[in-house]
């Protein structure tokens, strides 16, 4: 045992833990699902991978320095959007800017708010608090986007009809488009919503565990948990809210018509 | 003064002309038909009325005064428009109505929704009725209805009749007709069914690859086409 009460893992006790992957491997081998490959393949990155940030991390938690805290976090934050940019299937530059950006604002805005108010980290950039809450931010906020944004594209594709049906009224492209966007942001929430109604019954979120597994006493981890689920719920809210507000106003043009299919942002 | 006057107008659709050069006066208070072959652009015009797009060049005017120089809002409440499919919003009768009175700034009571049912020819009991479950011919109806709520002084039927049977349309076609005579509504329609252009409107525009061949009184375009396109189009159709 370490002095935080963790059990140390030594190379032979990672080699044991892929046989695991060896073993989902092996299972899409044998029924010819084709991702053997993939699991072979994406078990190497992911130890690489973890490796490599794990030496990043040390490094930045034994420098301590706010502008390389906020290059990390900017890197997350990058990676995150070129995630949601990859899944959309529409025009890439538009939805790269409109997701990073409102990242950007919702996981940023509740960063800050529990850094500062909530956990009171000193200093407000200390690595150990800031990194790991972000990840998990920017995370659930990138879901949040990518659903909004997807979601938004395909009902106002299905919509083309009651939307310009309701500028054919006089409506404004806000009234016209408040259904879609309703239906976009629930799509966007309802993850959000279901994960407060499920923490802690179904699954033992990772911080939680991490804690526990840390030598933490459970019931700090749960108050910590407590206020991840919370952040969580806010960040994805802000983000997806950003989104579809923005992206909306790229399926018309200045004169308040939609434009045709061809020529939309979507 | 014409009600829409057209002036070099061309439109385009992803860099094709559709429209080239159009330049054509539409008489106010009138059933004005728009006629011709498929791809002739006759959607693409009618669409220009009330802005639901611009043309790539060229002016229209509304009144003598430039669309550009309306509020577009303001424009789309006087100049309404029914599409070629419905589109029902979610909900009643009722409410679809009352969405189109509260964008035309106007408070919708029960009588003067069940006014402007009436004058789509649809009784009060369709108030209460669920939009999207009723047939085509009633939906058409319901449009016409949402679209008089916001009492326009125009109104674009793009291919109004083109999902209904031959009997619906034609009672549908009665309804217009009495909305232009009896409340003097200036009418301009697209239709391709050429016996609803020549019964009901006054006035017919025959348009083919974008460009105007002939327009005048329907009576006499029908009768006598000076154009040999307009002759062999309408004799086509019979």
């Amino acid at each position: 045992m370490t002095e935080t009460g963790t059990i140390p893992l030594s190379i032979v006790d990672l080699v044991l833990a892929s046989a695991l992957v060896f073993v989902a491997a092996g299972i899409s081998a044998w029924q010819r699902v084709g991702l053997a490959k993939g699991f072979l393949w994406g078990g190497v990155r992911a130890a690489l991978q973890l490796v490599a940030v794990g030496y990043v991390l040390t490094w930045v938690f034994s420098t301590r320095h706010w502008s390389l805290v906020l290059l990390v976090l900017l890197v997350m934050l990058l990676a995150a959007t070129k995630t949601v940019t990859d899944r959309h299937r529409g025009e890439k530059r538009t939805i790269a800017m409109i997701a990073g950006v409102a990242m950007l604002v919702g996981a940023g805005l509740t960063l800050a708010w529990v850094d500062v108010l909530v956990v009171h980290a000193t200093p407000w950039y200390d690595p150990r608090y800031v990194i790991p809450l972000f990840g998990m931010i920017v995370g659930n906020a990138m879901n949040g986007a990518a659903l909004a944004a997807e979601r938004l594209a395909s009902e106002m594709d299905a919509r083309r009809g009651e939307v310009e049906a309701y500028l054919a009224l006089g409506a404004s492209p806000q009234q016209a488009s408040a259904e879609p966007v309703r239906r976009a942001l629930n799509a966007a929430l309802i993850p959000a919503v279901n994960g407060l109604m499920i923490v802690g019954l179904v699954s033992l979120p990772g911080m939680m565990t991490g804690q526990i597994l840390a030598g933490a006493s459970p019931l700090l981890a749960v108050r910590y948990q407590i206020v991840v689920a919370f952040m969580l719920a806010g960040a994805v809210a802000i983000t997806s809210a950003c989104v579809v507000l923005w992206y909306r106003q790229k399926f018309f043009t200045a004169s308040q018509q939609l434009l045709p299919r061809a020529a939309q942002a979507g | 003064m014409p009600l829409f006057e057209l002036h070099d107008v061309r439109q385009e659709r992803g860099g094709v002309a559709v429209l080239h050069d159009i330049s054509l006066d539409i008489p106010a208070q009138q059933l004005v038909s728009l006629i011709g072959p498929s791809g002739a652009g006759k959607s693409s015009l009618i669409r220009l009325l009330n802005r639901l797009d611009d043309p790539a060049s060229g002016t229209i005017t509304y009144d003598g005064k430039a669309l550009a120089g309306y509020d577009v809002r303001e424009l789309r409440r006087q100049v309404g428009f029914v599409f070629q499919s419905p589109a029902m919003f979610a909900g009643t009768v009722a409410e679809n109505l009352r969405i189109a009175a509260t964008l035309a700034g106007r408070t919708a009571t029960d009588a003067t929704l069940t006014a402007s049912l009436d004058a789509a020819e649809l009784d009060a009991s369709f108030l209460t009725r669920e939009a999207r479950r009723l047939s085509g011919g009633e939906q058409q109806r319901v449009s016409i209805a949402r679209a008089l709520t916001s009492e326009p002084r125009v109104l674009l039927l793009d291919e109004p009749t083109s999902a209904l049977d031959p009997e619906v349309a034609e009672r549908f076609m009665h309804t217009v007709s009495r909305l232009n005579r009896e409340r003097g509504l200036s009418i301009v329609m697209v239709t391709h069914r050429l016996a609803e252009a020549r019964a009901f409107s006054d006035y017919t525009v025959m348009l083919e690859a974008g460009r105007v061949v002939e327009s005048g009184a329907s009576a006499g375009l029908f009768a006598s086409p000076r154009e040999p396109r307009t002759r062999e189009y309408v004799r086509s159709a019979q």
